[in-house]
């Protein structure tokens, strides 16, 4: 009864609880690191070195007017933020923590589930949040935001391909579509996948970064952008839900990253006795720090990297990643037949 | 009792959205209002055992096709055509035909299958030998190659025709 | 998409690219500028009629808000003009530290180019690092005259002060440090895949055109035309000093880009040079109380970091105002270009080539 029950339903309001607050508060250590990359110390005022500034955005952006444009469809205008932040939260569903640790007395799985298509949940989950731009530019009720929606969940479509063949050959190579598989047959394996899959984990990264809007592939938001993004109508509490769902998304990409080609919960050299050192550190430490590297490398390449233009976006992925995925996933399976 | 009730829940979304989906007067409601109703499709399948369907079904389904369409419905609002007003008796004689159709062809249906004992309502049990995913797997790769080799003959062939149609002669 | 019918966008005058209130005009087909109106003068401020009405010494403070980007610059430029028109004879000192003051003014220059043309494709950090080796030039002006951007450093004849002490010892400390962040800028963008994506093969313009339109400066020289006025017609003390002019060959943005950053290290080596062989004497000829010159006409040029600048001053012998006072901004006749260099490219391109003319709106408008 309570394992049925309780548990997981505490489970998903401590995981939804600590999603939303590090959603938020990357917000802050985006803004941090792209300062200290830019030779400056970002914010420092609210709190101790600016800790305290998500919340004063947070409250900033509550209290602005909402502003509903008069002609904008109204049910679309509120369900396109609803919609954007919806899929970002609930691809936490299926993501492995830990294998389980224990709680006063029960033994609990750190994950909300392990459902045996977890990988495919993921994505399709991820295919849903494309409807969120489309329907942001479609309810400013005005050309340009409209066109600008439909190239950004163009550029997300294409790049979903990409990613999902690269996904295939880590299966062939786990044999399972479980996010818990996965990592049982990296442990099984004795290495982390990155080391046999890096053609991989580069299509991962970049269809990653491509996947949430994020530099070098944000043109459709960004600034310069003559004809302004698919948000230009928001404003407020909805405003930042979208770029709070694009930091959601982010953190699933490098929590997946994680999972599938490092090993995720395991410890660096897991199978090597000599180093049980390691083993004191819990297994959701070593996944949370893996995420994070993968979410710092995501603001680092941000502050540095120049952004492609939009054609130059959609060659890359369809004509650079998609083959090199398909070329990637032929091997893999040729090698798994033969090894 | 609680499958029943998920279940029957489920079927009125079902057939409510796809009512929504041929009345709501806003072309994008209509497509959104499809999008609902997949989703409710996909959750059934989950009831029936059939995970891989269900993600499957939203994957492409859902996050595929609809959005294609999506894309066609708000690319067309854009130049909006003059309204011709539409023949409505000859659409109700149409609608009228059809209907007697359908009408017949699931009284068919459902004759057909009182006469045969059919399994339980909702849910299935899990089958043996591996999860929906292997199971689905060794079947099309099995006894069903030849039409899943020509349906994605089908599609490539789509998208070739797709591609010439759009591509500019400059 | 749309119908074959052309569709207007209109870019600016407030616009976080176009560098100042220039206001764009674009003709698009589908993606892709079939054409562009250029509308200016929402900064005009009549410069050349207010010069009709302030006396010669005047004059210098005004220049300073034409390119206020290189304001050292625009003051050169006008106070040899009024030399060559007075014959006045400018001590060797003040030559040597005036093109010390017009290479720091160079380098300043093409920092605020490079940080605003990176930040305007994406690369927002390449930004705050330029401005960081920008405010080292602002301070070394700074110390020498007093101020910041508008820094009236020049007088009819030489200059109003001498270097204060420490000053040559922290510019050789400036180039020293500039010239390590001169490979950092190349380590960031030169090579970077996504730069030349974004740079190469857009807005070509070849030498012919260049020279036809009456392009100078950067854009001419990345087109392959060998033209700088510090070579061709040598001013100040640059006749002494060796330095090479990069002259690209593409004429496309890249190359331009490649132009000035090669330009940040020739300046380097003019100031080394200069500060080496710095001589002795007065700063500042033998200048009448009241400058006056003689009726006449002349026309000088010089070579700003955006182009060649020339003054045309008039002046009928008589009045303490010059009777015609009139610019040849180099950003201006630079910006002319813009049309047919932005003709077939995509609109995510026009912020690349408006950076790559490098105008300022204070020299376009007057």
């Amino acid at each position: 009864m309570i394992e049925t029950y309780v548990l997981p339903v505490l489970k998903i309001l401590v995981l939804l609880n600590a999603v939303l607050v590090s959603v938020t508060f990357m917000t802050l250590l985006e803004r941090k690191v792209i300062a200290w990359v830019q030779v400056r110390l970002g914010p420092m005022r609210v709190g101790p070195h600016g800790a305290l500034q998500p919340i004063a955005d947070a409250i900033k952006l509550l209290l602005k007017e909402d502003i509903t444009p008069a002609r904008a469809d109204r049910w679309v205008f509120t369900l396109a933020p609803i919609v954007s932040m919806v899929p970002a939260l609930i691809a936490f569903a299926v993501i492995p923590f830990d294998r389980d640790v224990t709680f006063f007395g029960y033994r609990v799985p750190l994950f909300i589930a392990d459902i045996n298509v977890g990988l495919l949940y993921i994505v399709s989950v991820t295919a849903i949040g494309v409807y969120g731009i489309i329907l942001a530019g479609y309810a400013s009720n005005s050309k340009f935001p409209l066109l600008a929606g439909l190239r950004a969940s163009a550029q997300l479509i294409s790049y979903e391909i990409a990613i999902t063949m690269m996904l295939v050959s880590i299966v062939i190579m786990a044999g399972t579509l479980s996010m818990v598989g996965i990592v049982d047959a990296q442990y099984r394996a004795g290495v982390w996948y990155v080391f046999l899959q890096p053609v991989a984990f580069v299509i991962l990264f970049i269809g990653g970064l491509a996947e949430t809007n994020r530099a070098p592939f944000d043109l459709p938001e960004a600034e310069q952008e003559l004809t302004g993004g698919f948000h230009t109508e928001y404003s407020g509490m909805r405003f930042a839900l979208f770029f709070l769902a694009e930091y959601a998304n982010m953190i699933v990409v490098s929590a997946v990253a994680a999972t599938l080609f490092f090993g995720g919960w395991l410890r660096p050299f897991p199978n090597v006795p000599a180093l049980w050192l390691l083993g004191y550190v819990p297994g959701w430490v070593w996944f949370l720090l893996k995420t994070f590297v993968f979410l710092y490398i995501f603001i680092w390449i941000r502050a540095t990297l120049p952004r492609y233009r939009y054609d130059q976006l959609m060659r890359l992925g369809w004509k650079v990643l998609i083959p090199l995925a398909i070329a990637n996933l032929v091997v893999t399976a040729i090698l798994k037949v033969l090894l | 009792m609680l499958e029943s009730l998920v279940f029957y829940s489920l079927a009125a979304f079902i057939l409510g959205f796809g009512v929504l989906v041929v009345t709501a007067r806003n072309t994008v409601h209509c497509v959104l209002f499809l999008v609902a109703n997949f989703l409710c499709v996909a959750v059934v399948y989950v009831m029936l055992a059939a995970e891989f369907l269900a993600v499957i079904q939203i994957l492409v389904y859902a996050g595929g096709i609809v959005v294609l369409y999506l894309f066609v419905v708000m690319l067309v609002s854009l130049r909006r055509a003059p309204d011709t007003p539409p023949d409505t008796r000859r659409q109700s004689q149409l609608g009228f035909i059809l209907s007697a159709v359908m009408l017949a062809e699931m009284s068919a249906i459902l004759m057909y299958s009182a006469a045969r004992p059919s399994s339980a309502v909702a849910s299935a049990p899990a089958p043996a030998g591996g999860g929906n995913t292997e199971m689905i797997g060794m079947l099309l790769y099995s006894d069903y190659l030849v039409p899943f080799e020509l349906a994605s003959m089908l599609l490539l062939v789509a998208m070739v025709g797709a591609i010439l149609l759009a591509r500019k002669d400059v | 998409m749309f119908d074959t019918n052309e569709l207007v966008i209109n870019m600016g005058p407030q616009h976080p690219s176009t560098h100042g209130v220039l206001r764009v005009v674009l003709r698009l087909d589908g993606e892709r500028v079939v054409g562009c109106d250029i509308v200016i003068g929402y900064l005009h401020r009549g410069i050349e009629k207010l010069c009709e009405h302030r006396d010669w010494a005047q004059i210098v403070l005004i220049t300073d808000r034409m390119d206020y980007v290189a304001a050292a610059s625009n003051n050169l430029g006008y106070c040899e003009t009024v030399e060559k028109l007075m014959a006045l004879e400018v001590p060797r000192r003040a030559r040597y530290i005036r093109t010390i003051l017009a290479e720091l003014q160079r380098i300043a220059s093409h920092c605020l180019w490079l940080g605003t043309h990176a930040m305007d494709m994406g690369a927002m950090t390449m930004f705050l690092y330029a401005f960081r080796e920008r405010e080292l030039v602002l301070d070394l002006f700074e110390e020498y005259c007093g101020a910041r951007l508008t820094y009236n450093a020049m007088r009819i004849g030489g200059l109003p002060l001498d270097l204060p002490p420490g000053w040559e010892r922290k510019v050789r400390e400036f180039c020293a440090v500039f010239e390590g962040k001169v490979v950092e800028y190349e380590e960031l963008l030169t090579h970077n895949r996504i730069w030349q994506a974004r740079t190469k093969g857009i807005g070509v313009i070849d030498g012919h055109d260049a020279l036809a339109i009456g392009l100078t400066g950067p854009p001419l020289r990345g087109s392959g035309v060998a033209r700088d006025v510090r070579k061709d017609e040598p001013y100040a003390a640059y006749a002494e000093f060796e330095f090479d002019v990069p002259i690209g060959s593409a004429g496309d943005t890249y190359d331009r880009y490649l132009v000035r950053l090669e330009e940040l290290l020739q300046s380097i080596r003019i100031i080394r040079q200069a500060l080496d062989g710095l001589p002795e004497g007065p700063v500042i000829g033998r200048v009448p109380r009241l400058i006056k010159p003689p009726a006449g006409e002349t026309y000088h040029a010089i070579e700003s970091p955006k182009g060649e600048i020339g003054f045309f001053i008039v002046s009928d012998g008589k009045s303490n105002t010059p009777y015609r006072f009139r610019v040849r901004p180099p950003s201006f006749c630079n910006l002319q270009a813009l049309p047919q260099l932005i003709k077939g490219h995509l609109v995510s391109d026009v912020v690349a080539l408006i950076g790559s003319i490098d105008i300022v709106l204070g020299e376009v408008d007057r």
